[in-house]
């Protein structure tokens, strides 16, 4: 494993959503290079903690500090985020009816491009460079024409997702639930998309319920999180062991 | 109806009519009109009808018969030109301009658009006010009253005819009034886009009062696009009444972008059995403009099919209105009918009033409708800005988006990038989208 600064360094995190505290103290490195696949059981906080890290407006972060990067990730706006290099693929992403998705992905791709002082393309220019990224994943470029996720199967949904990381090309990619609603074809060519997008310098959250995911993307740690709390850390025979044993002798044991 | 039977609006506008040369039915058709505009007097905010609608700003002025001028030139309306149109027929203050309008003798065959004065009196006595009954409204009624000029469209049995016909109004001068009037009868079987906008090249105050009839015979196709593109003084007020008979199949497109006062009656007669109609409605309102939809459809008989969609966007101290009304008699079986009512209000100061209104005689139907008034989806902003964007051009993409979806669907393709264009700019989507 690499002994880099860490890329994500989560302290103490505390966070609140609706006035009710979710996340109760959370401590998580990443480093470049590593996989990470986050586990544990509906509501105890995943997706919480990737809207957190993203800069969901609604939740609020009562304590602690996450440094992006060398950044005080907390003091950016959400889209300062994603131009620093910070990705989050939604549990469920959000449909935008009425915008075309391949005005949105060159909309967006051009913005990070031209943050990070890179060139733009152009319309004709784009339309083969998000074609050749399509391919990776299989999928259909008549999702070009749709409005942005309207309508798409929760499959498609996700590829959408994953069309964007590979786009926007991020430092760390936290994929929240990405398998999830996937057939295993599709899975297996949404996983090979993602490991092409992997380097050594770049990074992957996982947060899944199944080890079927991990089989394709191997995690070097896999950590459970229980009641807003990461209860276990491990490698990735822990997650072997949660897909047999389920998560409640962890409880017992903490 | 509420009167005001003391109206100096209204005496000056009923006085202002045209010397009347026209004989029979049509003198009589007037001369019924000007008693029934006189008697009823005109709406009041007392008037249920009219209850969002202040029309006093437009009571206090006095409009007066369009001086005879100069007309624009060529180039003042170059810009409101559809590429695509078979034939342009310009009205400049509620006149007839054949300097402006293009050449009617190269028309498609099967298509003919003239003006009122010209059509043959028995076959436009059948037609003209069946549709839209001056009894029906007091704006309506004024309308007739002043019946002189308008155009007639008029498409032959088993025609379809590819390219729009384009039919322009504008407005030259401050303080006059024009009472356009349009039908269109499209024949059994044939398949006609009419294009009716309306523009000012001034600033100042005036009036419009247009009616629009349509009448789609059995199995034809009409689709109305109206681009209510009024100065920012003006004031419009409108009816567009179709009778859609038995599998004919009627679209609306009614754009309201400009006015200070603007008021859309809508009404659609399902009279034929599994006859369908489509009506889409956008709002695109800031500063202290007013626009104002009521639409009615009447389910008259079995195996009708209504779908609308209506949406506002109001920004600034704007105020929108819509009222959906929605009949279905008793005979009306199998009526499927679907309303949906959307509004995005842009600022604090923004309203809207939208109500649905379902009166359901029939048993054996499928009616959904939805009204929903907001500011943008916090969601989707995020989403928006988790990839980037920031939240200026997130909203302004958004905001863009609500109103692209009702003016793709116009399907005429200088019309859409015109109107895209237009919103692009309004909503500030044009920094965002480059
Ligand atoms: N916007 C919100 N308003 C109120 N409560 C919320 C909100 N978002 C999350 N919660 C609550 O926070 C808790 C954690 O939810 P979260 O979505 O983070 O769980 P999760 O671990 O991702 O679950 P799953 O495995 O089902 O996706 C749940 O009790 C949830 O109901
Ligand atoms: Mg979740």
């Amino acid at each position: 494993m690499s002994t880099d600064r860490p890329l994500l360094d989560v302290k103490g995190l505390t966070a609140s959503v609706a006035g009710k505290t979710i996340l109760k103290g959370i401590d998580f490195v990443v480093r470049p290079g590593e996989v990470h696949a986050i586990m544990g059981p509906n509501g105890s906080g995943k997706s919480t903690f990737s809207k957190v890290l993203a800069g969901h407006p609604a939740y609020e972060v009562t304590a602690g500090s996450a440094t992006f990067d060398g950044e005080d990730l907390f003091a950016l706006e959400p889209e300062m985020r994603a131009r620093a290099g910070l990705f989050l693929s939604f549990q469920y992403p959000v449909e935008v009816p009425g915008v075309a998705n391949a005005q949105f992905l060159r909309l967006t791709y051009n913005t990070v491009q031209g943050a990070r002082g890179r060139d733009e393309l152009d319309p004709l220019e784009f339309d083969d460079f998000v074609r050749e990224k399509m391919k990776l994943l299989e999928m259909n470029p008549m999702f070009l024409d749709r409005s942005v996720n309207e309508g798409f199967s929760g499959g498609e949904k996700k590829r959408n997702e994953i069309l964007q990381m590979a786009l926007l090309e991020p430092k760390l990619a936290f994929l929240d639930e990405t398998d999830s609603g996937l057939d295993i074809d599709a899975l297996r060519i949404v996983a090979g998309g993602v490991n092409a997008l992997r380097t050594s310098d770049n990074a992957i959250v996982l947060v899944t319920h199944y080890q079927r995911l991990l089989n394709y993307i191997v995690p070097d740690f896999v950590h459970v999180m229980d009641g807003g709390r990461i209860v276990k850390t491990g490698g990735k025979e822990l997650a072997l062991e949660l897909e047999s044993r389920g998560y409640d002798w962890i409880a017992k044991a903490a | 109806m509420e009167t005001s039977t003391v109206s100096p609006f209204l005496d000056q506008l009923l006085a202002d009519r045209p010397v009347d040369s026209a004989r029979g039915w049509l003198g009589r058709l007037r001369g019924q009109a000007l008693e029934q505009a006189h008697g009823a007097g005109v709406p009041t905010v007392r008037d249920e009808d009219w209850r969002f609608t202040d029309l006093s700003p437009l009571y206090k002025l006095a409009f007066r018969a369009p001086a005879v001028v100069p007309e624009p030139t060529p180039d003042a309306i170059r810009p409101h030109r559809v590429a695509e149109a078979a034939v342009r027929m310009v009205f400049v203050d509620g006149r007839h301009s054949p300097a402006l309008s293009s050449a009617v003798d190269v028309l498609p065959a099967g298509l003919k658009v003239e003006r009122l004065g010209d059509v043959d009196g028995e076959w436009l006595r059948s037609r003209l006010g069946a549709v839209a009954a001056f009894t029906d409204d007091a704006f309506v009624a004024i309308n007739t009253a002043h019946l002189q000029d308008g155009a007639v469209v008029v498409v032959d049995r088993d025609v379809a005819i590819d390219a729009p016909v384009h039919l322009l109004f504008v407005s030259t001068q401050p303080d006059a009034a024009a009472h356009p009037r349009v039908l269109v009868v499209a024949e059994p079987s044939s398949d006609v886009t009419v294009i009716e906008e309306h523009m000012a090249l001034h600033d100042g105050a005036y009036c419009v009062n247009a009616v629009t009839e349509v009448i789609a015979e059995a199995n034809a196709r009409v689709r109305h696009v109206k681009l209510q593109r009024d100065g920012k003084a003006g004031f419009h007020l409108a009816t567009s009444a179709a009778r859609v008979e038995r599998d004919a199949r009627f679209h609306s497109h009614d754009i309201a972008i400009g006015g200070r006062i603007s008021r859309q009656n809508l009404r659609v007669a399902l009279a034929g059995e599994g006859s369908e109609c489509h009506l889409d409605g956008l709002a695109l309102i800031d500063g202290r403009q007013l626009a104002d939809t009521h639409s009615f459809v009447d389910h008259a008989v079995p195996h009708g099919i209504s779908r609308q969609r209506h949406k506002c966007v109001v920004g600034g101290g704007a105020h929108a209105v819509f009222n959906g009304r929605v009949l279905v008699r008793s005979g009306a079986q199998q009526t499927d009918s679907a309303q949906q009512s959307r509004n995005l209000l842009l600022s604090e100061r923004a309203r809207v009033d939208a109500k649905p209104q379902l009166e359901i005689f029939a048993d054996d139907v499928k009616c959904a409708h939805g009204a929903t008034v907001g500011q943008l989806e916090l969601e989707e902003v995020f989403y928006l800005r988790s990839r980037g964007l920031d939240d200026l051009a997130a909203r302004n993409l958004l905001t863009y988006a609500f109103a692209a979806e009702i003016v793709d669907a116009i399907g005429v393709k200088s019309v859409v990038e015109r109107l895209r264009a237009h919103v692009m700019a309004r909503t500030g989507a044009q920094e965002t989208l480059r």
